[in-house]
């Protein structure tokens, strides 16, 4: 649980009249000589603050145009530390930062770009129990964290506190943007009343992202952004404009307010914050329960069986751009096209199934199992768990 | 009326990995009985046991909401568009 310890900000600055100094004109002369933004709108610029909650793959470009453009003021929130699977889509981050807090390498990163502005560092989880007080001193919230508990928990946030929260998600090559919580505009849960019970979003085996896919969408969260700062053009808000990056297309669809949402709507019941994780995960430990029974075999003792010459069938559950990445030399069945590819299998042989992490393989043993199969074994962590105790030759990925 | 479907990435892989589908349909619950006929494993993430459109879905007709215009009953006309949209979320969970 964070404490207000580990939250660091700088001072604000004092209120002397706002101008820019030679360098600063220098700096922003290509904004200044445009009218739409003009010593005006740069000035309204470096009077803001806005709020990045999360410095990965939708918060590198946003934190890096906002810097650059010229706001003020960033807060930045995150409590990760960088890793090699991180630089694929993170731009903030390079190979030397790799094992550094997030939180460093990302307020180097900006300081380094523009100097003249100030960041606020909160090293930290953005929690109930947080999330007012860091939100308070913002004109504008982004959430770029693209998770499902933080994501109701920055829009309730943003709803109690009426502040304007830039919206982008993504998946694969597909991405989402809005403006939630402005005046009269509609909320997440307007959209989505309630988020999904975790059996039932993609797993790991649908998952993954085109690295530039979030680097589009969190330009565009930062244009969105820049334009509720200089008070021009026309807003997202009202408007969820869907991208596809594999048939580079847009489209939008209108967003309503919804007189009876729960948090903005004519009776909220939803009028302090609640616990997200327990909201958005509560059904999912239920989905995980069928698993505690699954029978199953660890790496270490299903290559001293191999080793021994047991006769063992391994089935592959994952999909065929997985088995490609590294495999066990197992018989390939894709989770989805095992009921329809079953009599591939022999029921009197002792099968031992596996994916990379353990929990598409155990759906694979319930199933079997259900379809009259009696001697079948999950592998216990899957693939990864055989890199770790088994061969490290394997790659995890 | 022959109207395009268009099924969202996280939904493909339960429908044959397709993008989009033509369907003949005179309104909104036509279309989605027919997608659902056609691809049984799309069912239960578009509808809970109870048959009602699961709160992380909505549909939308061309580019409006239907639960603003006449939910299920919202008539088709040929040529329009059918979108399902899901929730979703790329991130890692904290």
């Amino acid at each position: 649980m964070a404490t207000k310890s580990e939250i660091s900000t700088q001072p604000a600055p004092t209120s002397a009249p706002v101008t820019l100094s030679k360098e600063e004109v220098l700096r922003y002369s290509r904004h200044l000589i445009m009218p739409e933004v003009g010593m005006e709108g740069q000035l309204r610029l470096k009077q803001a603050k806005v709020l990045c909650i999360g410095t990965g793959g939708l918060g590198a470009p946003l934190g890096l145009y906002l810097a650059a453009a010229g706001v003020g003021r960033i807060g930045l929130v995150d409590f990760d530390t960088v890793d090699f699977t991180n630089l694929q889509r993170q731009i903030l981050f390079s190979t030397s930062d790799v094992g550094r807090p997030k939180i460093e390498a990302a307020s180097d990163r900006l300081r380094d770009l523009n100097p003249e502005i100030q960041i606020d560092r909160f090293e930290t989880h953005l929690s109930s129990d947080n999330a007012l007080d860091i939100l308070k001193d913002y004109d504008i919230v982004v959430d770029g964290t693209d998770n499902f508990p933080t994501r109701y928990l920055v829009n309730d946030a943003c709803v109690l506190l009426g502040k304007p929260n830039v919206y982008g998600s993504i998946f694969r090559f597909e991405g989402q943007v809005t403006i939630f919580g402005y005046p009269d505009g509609p909320c997440y849960r307007c959209l989505y009343p309630e988020p999904p019970p975790p059996g039932l979003v993609p797993s790991c085996a649908e998952g993954g992202v085109l690295g530039v896919l979030p680097g589009i969408v969190g330009a565009i969260q930062a244009a969105e952004t820049l334009k509720l700062i200089i008070g021009k053009g026309q807003s997202l808000v009202g408007r969820l404009l869907l991208f596809d990056a594999l048939a580079m297309r847009f489209r939008e669809l209108k967003l309503r307010k919804n007189p009876d949402c729960p948090v903005c709507g004519q009776h909220p019941t939803v009028t302090k914050l609640i616990d997200y994780v327990e909201f958005c995960g509560i059904r999912g430990e239920e989905a995980s329960a069928p698993q505690l029974s699954i029978p199953e075999i660890t790496p270490r003792e299903l290559k001293a069986r191999l080793d021994r010459g047991d006769d063992l069938f391994i089935l592959d559950v994952r999909e065929p751009h997985e088995y490609q990445i590294c495999n066990l030399g197992g018989h390939l069945i894709p989770l989805g096209d095992l009921s329809k590819r079953v009599s591939e299998l022999d029921s009197s042989r002792e099968i031992v199934t596996h994916c990379r992490s353990g929990k598409r393989s155990a759906e694979a043993v319930d199933f079997l199992r259900q379809a009259g199969f009696r001697k079948v074994l999950n592998l216990k962590g899957g693939i990864l768990a055989w890199s770790d105790d088994v061969d490290p030759s394997v790659p995890k990925y | 009326m022959a109207v395009k479907v268009i099924i969202p990435t996280p939904l493909r892989a339960y429908a044959d990995k397709q993008e989009s589908v033509q369907l003949q349909a005179s309104n909104v619950g036509e279309a989605m009985e027919a997608l659902t006929a056609r691809f049984k494993e799309l069912k239960k993430h578009l509808y809970s046991d109870d048959g009602r459109l699961r709160s992380f879905v909505n549909v939308y007709v061309n580019d409006e909401d239907i639960r603003y215009m006449q939910k299920d009953q919202t008539p088709l006309r040929e040529g329009d568009t059918v979108s399902i949209v899901p929730s979703i979320a790329g991130g890692l969970q904290q």
